[in-house]
């Protein structure tokens, strides 16, 4: 090991050791969830006679006023009720499936517990988030088995999703209405949808692709959504990004005011989006060569470009930072418990 | 100047993990002014008449929810204190947690007399990306006849009237990518004329402004398109201004350090360039 | 016969598309190709994952290097797929028995997998750009001639309008002169050369759509048919 990596991994074991040490030895904590049974809300299945028309009638300033109390270190739901007692938030919640379904608590709710099972799933989210960081230093196992847990668990999640929100209620429920009824729990069958096999044959055939035999009638099914696509495209591209950016380009270059006086500024404006605009156009014809005078004005075309292309690095810059605050947030607030921004610990921001 | 040639990239990432890490632990929070394209969302949700239905399809997943959770949140926070009718949906695949966390985290906690079925519904999540938007602009009982909860829309009093996006007042996409806000613009906007109200990731709200005003009425550009609108709501709904709920202005203080660092690096990087030139190629 | 057909096929279904633009009698006709588009979609689905998994297999039946990651790979992906196929973990409520639950309910297998691991996952996979972006910054951009000056120029602008630092290093500007501000300057880059510049972007590109799905629909470009047999 070298000398930088000893100095490093010094460096990460003594932090590591300080607020292991905090979290376990003082008041502060470490990454634990917490949560209570499920109280079903009213719904409109559930509700009290008369309840919706109530809270039709709950004036503005009350909401607000519902609102404001249920900020800060109490639960939302106690404060906002004790905040509106008039309201239909009183109205009391008859608890469905209680004792079953649990849902994320505050520490120190009355009624909340520590969760294992969400508990070890914080800490391994850590591990995958630090896992995944450690590229940065350099390539790992740690990291390489995050990464193949991510593509795995992404897989699997898309055929779930796949399954449950596109082939079920799209093909087995108009196949096999009986089966969609027990998995679901409409109070009638539905008469069978003949016309669904036709998908479903395509689909069969889309899955082709992977027989050792017979790939190429997959080319049906794929030339369908080639097809659907083209189509689909064809007609929305020409409608919103082109017949619309050229009318939304037909303005006035000589701006006036509500009182008829010329507006210089909005005026400039006008001319300088009219040039830019003309101007890469003409840098994105290619048709003619780029020389003389044209060549002049596709060069304004690639300073336009150039700009445009700097402001989109810059909105780059800062999506990036975004997703790397909200990743050490994570760390920071729901593992190690070293900051507390939305008050869930009663700790403070 | 010779030694930043040859500085360790991870150097580098030691400077962003610090410039991103050092303003939250404190907890540092820095002003916002509202610009005119975050005042039009605003402004439109505002000024629809109390009970008009949105549509709030969240088209992100984990990814992009750092930047577009706070959005999200903020634009349900202000339909729900106008009383408007929300339609949650979702066209990815893994939005439906950031639907359900909407509804469990935000509604059901700060809006108790909100009721699910008749100020909110969860229609989920739907494969087929802009054609589930081309068919429900048409008719939505084609793609969802049942809420996510599996309750037919019939039987709700919320969608029960809702036939297509026409019954809309307005519709607000907050995209990541594709399917997102180019694809609500191409097929619902456009060919529709329903109000389209957008929050965009950073990368994606540069390629978004041709559509203002014409077929998009205003963007909430990344975080800070987020955070504008957080100090909107704070400013009009005073219950709304404290830090546990502006999630958005909180994350801008990472976003003011880690900007300057990038442009520090940038000049470094010139400088080191030009010392090199300055001294001649290496014998 | 393997060519000619799925051209027709590709053909109709976008002329049916198309049609339905122009001819609103023919609206049933796209919903229903809409639908099965969407059934085909939900197929795409198991496509995907059933090919990660013939390939991870035959990387672990090889033992060549790295076969230990592709077993994580199969183990989670298996793992995946039976708890949320068959919802495990999802509770009764609300009435419901939990076969009628959400497959992704709060509290069930896959939602935890979904929480814990492909959350973390894949939103700091993403995260990591953030540092790339900055070695990039550091290594990449140089001021080497007048484009690249324009390039940095705006992105120095924008990266400053953009939070506070723009607003505090020009607060001495007088209120009429807000255009003058980094925020003001930030706004007119956006509002103007930036939706001048996008606009013929979106333009180029329109075009370039159309004339692609009419070399489709005509059978012009037969590319995404493969090539050979």
């Amino acid at each position: 090991m070298s000398r930088e990596a000893r100095v490093w991994l010094a460096i990460c074991l003594v932090s590591g050791g300080f607020l292991l040490y905090r979290g376990a030895f003082s008041d502060a904590g470490l990454g634990r969830i917490y949560v209570k049974p499920v109280a079903a809300r009213p719904t409109i299945d559930s509700e009290a006679p008369g309840a919706a028309a109530a809270a039709d009638e709950v004036p503005q300033a009350a909401r607000e006023a519902a609102a404001e109390g249920a900020q800060g270190n109490a639960p939302g739901a106690d404060a906002g009720a004790a905040a509106n007692p008039g309201g239909p938030a009183a109205i009391p919640a008859p608890l469905v499936g209680e004792g079953q379904a649990w849902e994320t608590a505050r520490r120190g709710e009355s009624g909340a517990r520590v969760s294992i099972p969400r508990t070890v799933g914080l800490w391994l989210a850590a591990f995958f988030t630090l896992a995944i960081f450690s590229f940065l230093y350099r390539d790992n196992p740690c990291y390489r088995f995050a990464e193949a847990v991510m593509v795995g668990v992404s897989a699997g999640y898309a055929m779930v999703a796949g399954f449950w929100d596109a082939l079920f209620p799209k093909l087995i429920a108009r196949l096999a209405p009986a089966t969609s009824q027990f998995l679901t729990g409409q109070r009638e069958v539905a008469p069978v949808e003949w016309w669904a096999l036709i998908p479903l044959a395509l689909g069969v055939l889309l899955l082709l692709r992977l027989a050792p035999r017979g790939g190429w009638l997959a080319r049906w099914p794929l030339a369908f959504i080639v097809g659907t696509y083209a189509g689909i495209r064809l007609i929305s591209f020409v409608e919103a990004d082109f017949v619309a950016q050229v009318r939304q380009s037909i303005i006035p270059l000589a701006v006036f005011d509500r009182n008829g006086q010329f507006d210089i500024w909005q005026s400039l404006q006008a001319v300088l989006m009219i040039v830019g605009l003309l101007s890469a156009l003409c840098y994105f014809f290619y048709s003619l060569p780029h020389k003389g005078l044209y060549g002049r004005v596709a060069r304004v075309g690639v300073w336009y470009l150039m700009i445009t292309f700097g402001a989109s690095f810059a909105f780059t810059v800062m999506g990036r930072i975004a997703l790397l605050a909200a990743r050490l947030e994570f760390l920071f607030d729901d593992w190690l418990w070293l900051i507390d921004p939305l008050s869930r610990r009663g700790t403070g921001g | 100047m010779g030694w930043l040639q040859n500085l360790d990239r991870r150097w580098i990432y030691l400077a962003m993990l610090l410039a991103v890490a050092i303003p939250q632990l404190l907890q540092v929070r820095f002003p916002e002014q509202p610009t005119p394209l975050v005042q039009a969302v605003f402004d439109k949700v505002e000024q629809l008449p109390e009970g008009s239905r949105v549509l709030l399809s969240l088209d992100y997943g984990p990814v992009s929810a750092g930047e577009l959770e706070p959005m999200t949140a903020a634009l349900a926070r202000h339909c729900c204190l106008k009383r408007h009718k929300v339609v949650f949906m979702t066209l990815w695949p893994d939005g439906k947690p950031a639907v359900e966390s909407t509804i469990t985290k935000i509604i059901n906690v700060e809006f108790l007399e909100h009721q699910y079925g008749r100020d909110h519904v969860d229609l989920g999540y739907k494969a087929g990306k802009e054609v589930v938007i081309k068919t429900i602009a048409t008719n939505l009982r084609l793609e969802f006849e049942q809420d996510n909860r599996g309750t037919p829309l019939d039987e709700l009093p919320l969608t029960a009237g809702i036939n297509n996006l026409e019954d809309f007042e307005l519709l607000v996409s907050i995209s990541a990518g594709f399917p997102g806000l180019k694809e609500w613009v191409q097929y619902a906007s456009s060919p529709l004329g329903v109000p389209l109200a957008v929050g965009a990731t950073a990368v994606q709200a540069p390629q978004a402004y041709p559509y203002i005003p014409g077929q998009m009425l205003g963007i909430l550009a990344a975080i800070k398109g987020a955070a504008e609108y957080e100090v909107l709501l704070g400013n009009r709904y005073p219950a709304y201004a404290t830090p546990t709920r502006q999630d958005a202005v909180r994350r801008m203080a990472p976003q003011f350090s880690a900007h300057l660092l990038i442009i520090a690096l940038i000049v470094l990087g010139n400088l080191s360039a030009l010392w090199q030139r300055w001294k001649g190629p290496n014998p | 016969m393997k060519q000619t057909i799925p051209w027709l096929i590709a053909a109709l279904a976008g002329g049916v598309v198309i049609a339905a633009f122009f001819i609103p009698a023919a609206q049933p006709w796209q919903d229903r190709a809409g639908q099965w588009f969407e059934v085909l979609a939900g197929f795409a689905f198991v496509l995907g994952g059933a090919n990660l998994f013939v390939m991870n297999l035959r990387k672990i039946a090889a033992q060549g290097p790295g076969w230990g990651y592709a077993a994580v790979t199969l183990v989670s992906f298996v793992v995946t797929l039976g708890v949320g196929l068959w919802k495990v973990g999802v509770a009764p409520r609300d009435g419901r028995t939990a076969w009628q639950g959400g497959y992704l309910d709060e509290g069930s297998a896959l939602w935890w997998l979904f929480e814990y691991a492909y959350n973390p996952l894949v939103a700091t996979m993403f995260a990591l750009l953030a540092f790339y972006v900055a070695s990039a910054a550091f290594r990449a951009f140089r001021l080497k001639n007048t484009e690249a000056s324009l390039l940095l120029a705006t992105a120095f602008i924008v990266l400053l309008g953009r939070t506070y630092a723009g607003a505090a290093l020009t607060s001495f500007v007088p209120p009429e002169y807000s255009a003058l501000t980094i925020p003001g300057m930030t706004a007119l880059i956006m509002k103007v050369v930036n939706t001048a510049g996008q606009r013929a972007i979106m333009i180029g590109i329109a075009l370039g759509v159309a004339a692609t799905s009419l070399k489709v629909l005509l059978g012009i470009n037969r590319s995404y048919l493969g090539s050979g047999d």
